[in-house]
């Protein structure tokens, strides 16, 4: 089967690939354009290691063919910072220690990113229902829930 | 060990991999990528038991595509001895039968054969290709089954050790061990009360996001290198030299970040098949399993069944332990029986203990282990008949277990006496814990357990070198897989006397730094710590060796103080301080480059303990048991870096919930898996949850120079027992069984009030 040609938008810059037609967006974000922050736990959309957002929706890479997202935004783990300048969520799960191996790390954060987008003041329950997709197996979640709402708070207070 | 001011030890600085890992910037197993790498995919077998009659792979050999296919054939057989490698021991014949079958297939997704292709779709298409014929045998999956006389045998070869007389057929039961300490039968016979249960557990997996994956390339000269997610490259360097008969000095391993390990990633699966496909097409050959392969092929730990005795006296004395443990070892022989049996009554002072094990195969993957292998599930047996214990005897389930706790002097039934230990510091502390103290709300119960882990030391190899502006980097070759990297850079920091930021910590490959033994144990910021602790001394002696030949006095007339040399006193002479900058730029006059060494085989790894109490709400109809409050309490010996420290309670207690409440391997009635993928392996999610508080009680480790303990493992093994006697506290019905599902739990709810049932 033929390639298929997709233009679209990833972290801000227009981009174009071709594409076999049983690639995943994540096959195409990993194995084509080098963005390996996106990670495969699953393939099945059941971890979360691999969330992006698809014109500003949380979506599994691995459940959306690359060739099916033509003329849309994606945005990954790798757009998060902006030039040198970590985003608060990024600064604040380092220091607040909310990883230990990392690698739902990436997914968490653009999970996360997308729920204080839309519910910038979220309660514990609320983050911890938007964040049930995205499995992590080393810290029990503690940490990373306690560094969602800082930084939620954080918000609060700079918008005062 | 008197109290030490610390500096850097026991301050919350950010991880010198944060930035990499919060930005996508880390390279994990599958991240590697190499010019004209292939894929490499596996055949797994479909059978849960099967003679391989033949494998025919030439239709998929001459799929255009295909550059190489490897089967047992393209690897030697093995001796049936127990042999170091990677200095694990290790039975290689059924190391090689485990990653390639060869008479038969052992269980459902036993690999079988494996290609390498210049796409994953044509792997994928050519594995479609290759003939098997296979001669399907009755196949048997519990522990109890595998046990009968009549069961399908899956090794012809194996006669049980540890039976008297030896036996003379063939059976599942690869071995019997025993402990044994006074005298149970006088011990029985003078308690007041006696209790013994049976208990179940299924097998849970370690659950790790990341599958494993690897990238071999193998040159025309010999030489292989490999980037690998391992917790131990060394291991994988010295499984694939025995298994492929290559020299160590001709493998080099990269160990890529790992992304969640938990014992399963010790041993081996894809790396030896990549490298001779590798070898076989003359390209680098990637490999990368899938989750489904994750479950069928890799991991998990053992199920059990178990049976544990306890006599007390009514005041609440333990006058005698007696239990029988047996383990599904998977395919091949090797279950933690060892370590749960000498776990198992670890925490407490008895006078009487006699404890029997069992290592028995089954047609299931071949077990790996799973953070302190053993010890939760004999746990979950004696710390459960504790529980029921403390409610027959009328007693606090934490003063239950004061009266007959272990403490420093205690012998245990395994032979080691404990040295300074903090289980009585954990039980007082749990027991003043607001947690304990707080009302219960209406319908919930609360639930304790201990737990206990011995930690290790075992072989280590660090360095520490001095840069030429007097910054520091400290090499250790232990993968990182919680945060070590911190605390090992914080232990340098603390020796020299130097901010956390003037040393920078990496992890180096199989040819750049002297052998490691695995991240397990709980080892690497104990054992490591101690090898970048003497390393870091080096640099101080001979930075102070540099500053006595430049003052011209001797040696022993310096003294090394926060981080530069000074002369030991004034009469010495007057000299300004030479930091390590300044020592290093003049370094190239004084002798040449100040760098420290250090290879130890690390000894006097403080074993844990902790306490872990939680209240539970069981909704009667649904089953359903909603964790309300979880506190987990453990001696960590000194916290080098709290925040990290806290991290493995926390997640220590989740994986424990995991394995209490949902986690188990289903098979169907021909022996294959049911539920190999995370939406039917169900793990704990965010929602699950809610906070786990933690309570860091510090006891030193009178055997390392900051104190240290090893702390990663003991928090996974109180959480199900915790559970288990909270929900019996709940609804009076007492679960043996694991996992307490709500289908489970339902049917015993039920089963317990059939006229509630009926309505």
């Amino acid at each position: 089967m033929s390639k298929i040609h997709v233009s679209a938008v990833v972290n801000g810059e227009p981009i174009e690939y071709l594409c076999d037609p049983a690639h995943t967006l994540l096959d195409v974000l990993r194995d084509q354009l080098g963005l390996t922050g996106s990670k495969e736990g699953c393939g099945s959309g059941d971890c979360g290691a691999c969330s992006v957002t698809i014109d500003g929706r949380l979506t599994c890479a691995c459940l959306v063919l690359g060739a099916e997202v033509d003329g849309m935004s994606i945005g990954t783990i790798e757009g998060l910072a902006q030039g040198d300048q970590l985003h608060p969520l990024q600064k604040k799960f380092v220091e607040m220690a909310a990883l230990q191996c990392g690698v739902c790390t990436p997914g968490v954060l653009v999970a996360a990113k997308a729920l204080l987008d839309r519910n910038p003041d979220p309660s514990e329950t609320e983050v911890r229902y938007w964040l049930a997709g995205n499995l992590c197996r080393c810290t029990g979640y503690d940490k990373i829930i306690r560094a969602v709402l800082d930084v939620a708070a954080d918000m609060k207070e700079t918008a005062r | 060990m008197s109290a030490r001011q610390f500096k850097v030890v026991g301050t919350r600085p950010n991880r010198p991999d944060g930035a990499d890992k919060v930005t996508g910037r880390a390279r994990f197993g599958a991240d590697w990528n190499m010019p004209g790498q292939l894929t490499g995919r596996v055949l797994r077998s479909p059978h849960a038991h099967a003679v391989i009659e033949s494998i025919d792979v030439s239709r998929a050999a001459a799929l255009p595509g295909v550059k190489a296919v490897v089967t047992a054939a393209d690897f030697g057989e093995q001796e049936n001895r127990i042999v170091p490698a990677g200095e694990m021991q290790v039975n290689l014949r059924d190391v090689t039968r485990n990653v390639m079958a060869r008479e038969k297939a052992l269980y459902h997704g036993h690999a079988v054969a494996a290609v390498a292709a210049t796409s994953d779709a044509i792997a994928r298409d050519a594995l479609k290709l290759i003939d098997v014929r296979y001669r399907v045998l009755p196949h048997v999956i519990d522990v109890d089954d595998a046990m009968k006389p009549d069961a399908p045998i899956l090794h012809d070869h194996i006669r049980t050790e540890g039976v008297e007389p030896r036996p003379t057929v063939a059976s599942n039961v690869a071995k019997r061990i025993d402990f044994a300490k006074g005298d149970v039968g006088k011990g029985f016979a003078a308690a007041e009360v006696t209790i013994e249960r049976r208990f179940r557990t299924a097998p849970v997996h370690q659950g790790y996001i990341e599958p494993h994956a690897c990238l071999a390339s193998a040159a025309e000269d010999g030489q292989v290198q490999l980037w690998t997610t391992t917790q131990g490259h060394f291991q994988v360097r010295g499984f694939c030299s025995r298994l492929l008969g290559i020299e160590t000095s001709q493998i080099r391993v990269m160990a890529a970040e790992i992304g969640g390990g938990f014992g399963g990633k010790t041993v081996v699966y894809l790396e030896p098949l990549a490298i001779r496909l590798s070898q076989k097409a003359g390209k680098p050959v990637k490999m990368v399993m899938t989750r489904e392969e994750v479950f069928r092929a890799s991991g998990p730990t053992s199920g059990s069944v178990m049976r544990v005795k306890l006599g007390a006296t009514r005041d609440g004395r333990i006058v005698a332990a007696d239990a029988t443990f047996a383990f599904q070892a998977g395919a091949f022989p090797g279950s933690p029986v060892g370590p749960a049996s000498m776990c198992s009554f670890a925490c407490y002072d008895l006078d009487n203990i006699k404890v029997e094990g069992f290592d028995v195969v089954s047609n299931r993957p071949k077990v790996a282990a799973y953070r302190a292998p053993g010890a939760p599930i004999s746990a979950w047996a004696v710390e459960s008949t504790i529980d029921e214990l403390a409610q027959e005897l009328g007693i606090d389930p934490i003063d239950l277990r004061l009266r007959n706790a272990a403490r420093e002097g205690t012998k245990t039934h395994y032979g080691p006496v404990f040295n300074r230990i903090g289980l009585v510091e954990c039980l007082e502390a749990a027991k003043a814990s607001a947690h304990y103290r707080s009302p219960l709300k209406p319908g919930a119960a609360r639930g304790v357990a201990a737990g206990f882990w011995f930690n290790v030391g075992a072989d280590s190899s660090a360095a520490a070198h001095v840069g030429e502006d007097g910054t520091v980097t400290v090499i250790s070759g232990n993968p990182d897989i919680g945060g070590s990297r911190a605390a090992l850079a914080m232990m340098a920091a603390e020796e020299l006397g130097i901010p956390y930021d003037k040393v920078r910590p990496i992890i180096a490959d199989t040819a750049s730094i002297g052998f490691n033994f695995v991240t397990g144990g709980s080892r690497v910021t104990f054992a490591n710590g101690l090898a970048i602790i003497n390393s870091v001394r080096e640099v101080i002696g001979e930075c102070k060796r540099r500053a006595a030949k430049l003052w011209e006095v001797e040696p022993d007339a310096v003294v090394w103080e926060n981080g530069e040399v000074k002369p030991a006193s004034t009469n010495v002479g007057t000299f300004e301080p030479l930091s390590l900058a300044k020592l290093a730029a003049s370094a190239g006059k004084t002798g040449g480059p100040i760098n420290g060494h250090s290879q130890i085989n690390a000894q006097g790894a403080g074993p844990g303990f902790g306490v872990h109490v939680v209240d539970v709400e069981v909704d009667k109809e649904t089953g359903i048991v909603t964790i309300l409050r979880y506190t987990s309490v453990q001696d960590v010996g000194t916290a080098i870096h709290p925040s990290y420290v806290e991290g493995q309670m926390q997640g220590g207690a989740a994986q424990g919930i995991g394995w209490a409440l949902n986690e188990e391997y289903i098979y169907d009635r021909n022996g294959k898996l049911d539920n190999a993928g995370f939406l039917d392996y169900r793990m704990p999610v965010a929602s699950d949850l809610p906070m786990i508080e933690t309570i860091m009680v510090e006891v030193p480790n009178p055997t390392h120079p900051y104190g240290v303990r090893g702390v990663g493992e003991v928090p996974i093994v109180p959480p199900m027992a915790a559970i288990g006697s909270a929900i019996a506290r709940a609804t009076g019905v007492r679960m043996r069984d694991l996992p307490m599902s709500p289908p489970r739990l339902s049917a015993a709810l039920d089963a317990a009030s059939p006229r509630l049932a009926a309505e």
